[in-house]
């Protein structure tokens, strides 16, 4: 057998080292989120106080106040351990929520983009059927029809929320398809999932990964609002949404009954936002 | 001899909103077990295009609409798409142009050499590894168990189409088609890459196909090339009768639009215009727009394939091919009123651009 060799340099360490830099964003949303994550996770350690323990002769004390860090709520609860228990609930179903979807919307996405035809038609217009409504109000009808509680959010979101995963994966399938690489791998008569799956699905999925960011502080705004709606997570299991809404009413004496839960959905959606900011500059193209 | 492949009046159409675009428009060719045949032709003549559909692999919405494809002399073209995906993947391997995105950029090149033999001819990972290896030693990757490891942009240009061979080799092919895989190389890379494809050519008796705008690198690689214009062979022969003596205008252009380093130093030769827009249909022949030799009857009669050579190994589409030995005198005619023109240019005030001359 012949053996040919070739000289030069092959690794590029340059690239490497590139890619070791210090990426600011996604450190500082994933130490966000992390501090999030671990202050739900250790909330009975961070506050002796019940969440749902009443105590209506403190009602609504200040912020501040000896024992309550954060003051009571209108039935005299600790906003502290509230928050921190809602984040519990909060967090679990934002995450939960948007896994199938992302699931059933990337598959229906591949499939789509990569076969095209009649499949991608019915595949798109079932989308464009689920698009043509508002999200929040198709969300709320469905849990309505449903009935309040988490299981219904959950069916809910899924229902509503894989049309925007289908369409960002079957737009860089429809890229992807006419790289060569995928040409290459169809050409070598691999099986068709494998080609999707092995090559087709790692340099697409980047986009929804991103997006499932963004969508995770959707969901959670989302069932903020049928917290609100009263159609969520039912009282009085403590979550942001129901905060929010409870609070309302003192907003011109006591604000930060609202304001304080309405804060922790901006600081999570911003540790979330950097995440995503963060993926893309660590694995995006360019 | 049955041919490995052969191909009978070709004809793909791409259909597009304002009309079917012939891409084209009855090619025929054949390449013999063991021989490599190279196509040549400027962007958009169709080379690409008849390489994807001799693949199976037409990029949507693009359309076989006449024509057979022959696979040891087996028409294939009439098969149920599933079965006739199967015989040509298990007979022929493509190299692409560019080795960057003809790479998946997640996954380790060992990998993707291994893959085929590991899921397709179902060897073990162990056996699919060595193979892997194997491969890479044999298209000259220094040690390829390090390199085994690496993913396609921790890699050279020239060793990453090093790696498309090897994955084109690891399927057990006996017809490679290469779609201009030195292009994107430079000129030393680009020797080495040739090398590679030859030796592994000759000792396993490959069939080749190789696609090239380049009539030099198809001339140190094939013995035959079929010259393509406007999705059409315009000529084909043994490769060293064309370089000789062509006999199309086309082909003759494309000869004399290569610097020639020995040769006293003239103005390179460019051809004038664009090819034709294939969605309309052109009376007689498709170069005369462009041709410096058209007479009238070309703009009226689309030439046939006629032989030069008795035995019909030298085709060629032009119907003043007989005029062939004139057309240096011809040429040199059409240069002298080009210098002529240049000349007046000269004489007017302060030109912007100054035309370097011999």
């Amino acid at each position: 057998m012949t053996t040919l060799t070739a000289k030069g340099p092959t690794v590029a360490r340059a690239k490497r080292s590139r890619r070791r830099r210090r990426n600011v964003p996604l450190v500082a949303g994933l130490s966000l989120l992390a501090l999030i994550v671990l202050a739900a996770i250790f909330a009975p350690l961070l506050t002796p106080w019940d969440p749902i323990q009443q105590d209506l002769v403190n009602a609504r004390s200040a912020p501040g106040t000896p024992g309550h860090l954060l003051g009571t709520d209108a039935l005299g609860r600790d906003v502290l351990s509230r928050l921190l228990y809602g984040a519990r609930v909060d967090l679990r179903v934002g995450f939960l929520a948007v896994i199938s979807p992302f699931i059933i919307g990337t598959v229906l996405g591949l499939v789509s983009g990569w076969f095209g035809g009649w499949i991608d038609w019915i595949i798109m217009r079932i989308v464009d059927v689920v698009i043509a409504f508002p999200f929040f109000v198709l969300v709320i009808a469905i849990v309505f029809a449903l009935g309040a509680g988490t299981g219904s959010v959950y069916v809910a979101i899924t229902l509503v929320g894989w049309v925007a995963y289908c369409r960002i994966v079957r737009g860089e399938v429809l890229v992807a398809k006419e790289q060569e690489y995928a040409l290459a791998a169809r050409a070598s008569g691999l099986p068709t999932w494998r080609i999707l799956f092995r090559h087709v699905l790692p340099n697409v999925v980047l986009q929804a990964v991103v997006y499932s960011m963004s969508d995770i502080v959707l969901t959670i705004l989302a069932l903020v609002t049928l917290g609100y709606l009263g159609l969520g997570v039912p009282p009085p299991t403590p979550d942001w949404g129901s905060m929010i809404s409870d609070g309302q009413q003192f907003l011109l004496t006591q604000w930060y009954l609202a304001t304080i839960p309405g804060l922790a959905v901006v600081i999570t959606g911003l540790a979330l936002a950097l995440v995503a900011d963060g993926l893309v500059e660590r694995f995006g193209r360019r | 001899m049955t041919a490995l492949m052969e191909v009978r009046d070709l004809q793909v159409e791409i259909p597009l909103p304002h009309g079917n675009l012939r891409a084209i428009r009855g090619v025929s060719l054949r390449v013999e077990p063991g021989e490599a045949i190279g196509i040549v032709g400027e962007s958009g003549s169709g080379k690409s295009i008849t390489l994807r559909a001799l693949l199976g692999l037409l990029p949507q919405p693009a359309k076989v609409t006449g024509g057979s494809i022959l696979l040891d002399g087996v028409d294939i073209t009439g098969m149920p798409a599933s079965r006739r995906q199967k015989l040509l993947t298990d007979a022929v391997s493509m190299v692409f142009q560019d080795s960057l995105t003809a790479l998946n950029p997640v996954m380790r090149v060992g990998e993707q050499i291994a893959e085929v033999p590991r899921r397709k001819l179902g060897m073990s990972r162990t056996a699919a590894h060595a193979r892997a290896v194997d491969l890479m030693e044999q298209v000259g990757i220094p040690e390829p168990e390090r390199r085994y490891r690496a993913y396609p942009h921790e890699l050279s240009g020239g060793m990453r189409q090093r790696i498309c061979i090897a994955i084109a080799l690891s399927t057990d092919p006996r017809l490679i088609l290469a779609d201009e895989p030195t292009t994107a190389l430079d000129v030393t890379i680009q020797a080495q890459v040739l090398e590679v494809i030859e030796t592994l050519r000759r000792e396993k008796q490959l069939g080749l196909i190789f696609v090239s705008h380049d009539l030099a690198v198809v001339s140190q690689t094939c013995s035959r090339v079929y010259v393509m214009y406007a999705g059409r062979v315009v000529e084909s022969g043994e490769i060293r009768t064309m370089l000789r003596d062509s006999r199309h205008p086309y082909t003759y252009a494309l000869l004399r639009s290569v610097p020639d380093p020995d040769a006293p130093v003239h103005r390179l030769i460019t051809i004038p215009g664009q090819p034709p827009d294939l969605t309309t249909t052109v009376d007689g022949c498709s170069f005369a727009p462009r041709c410096a030799f058209a007479v009238a009857e070309c703009t009226t009669q689309d030439p046939p394939l006629v032989p030069v050579l008795r035995d019909g190994s030298h085709v060629t589409a032009c119907l003043r091919w007989e005029t062939a030995p004139e057309w240096a005198e011809w040429s040199k005619l059409v240069e002298s009123t080009v210098e002529s023109t240049v000349h007046t240019a000269s004489k007017r005030p302060a030109p912007m651009v100054s035309v370097v001359k011999a």
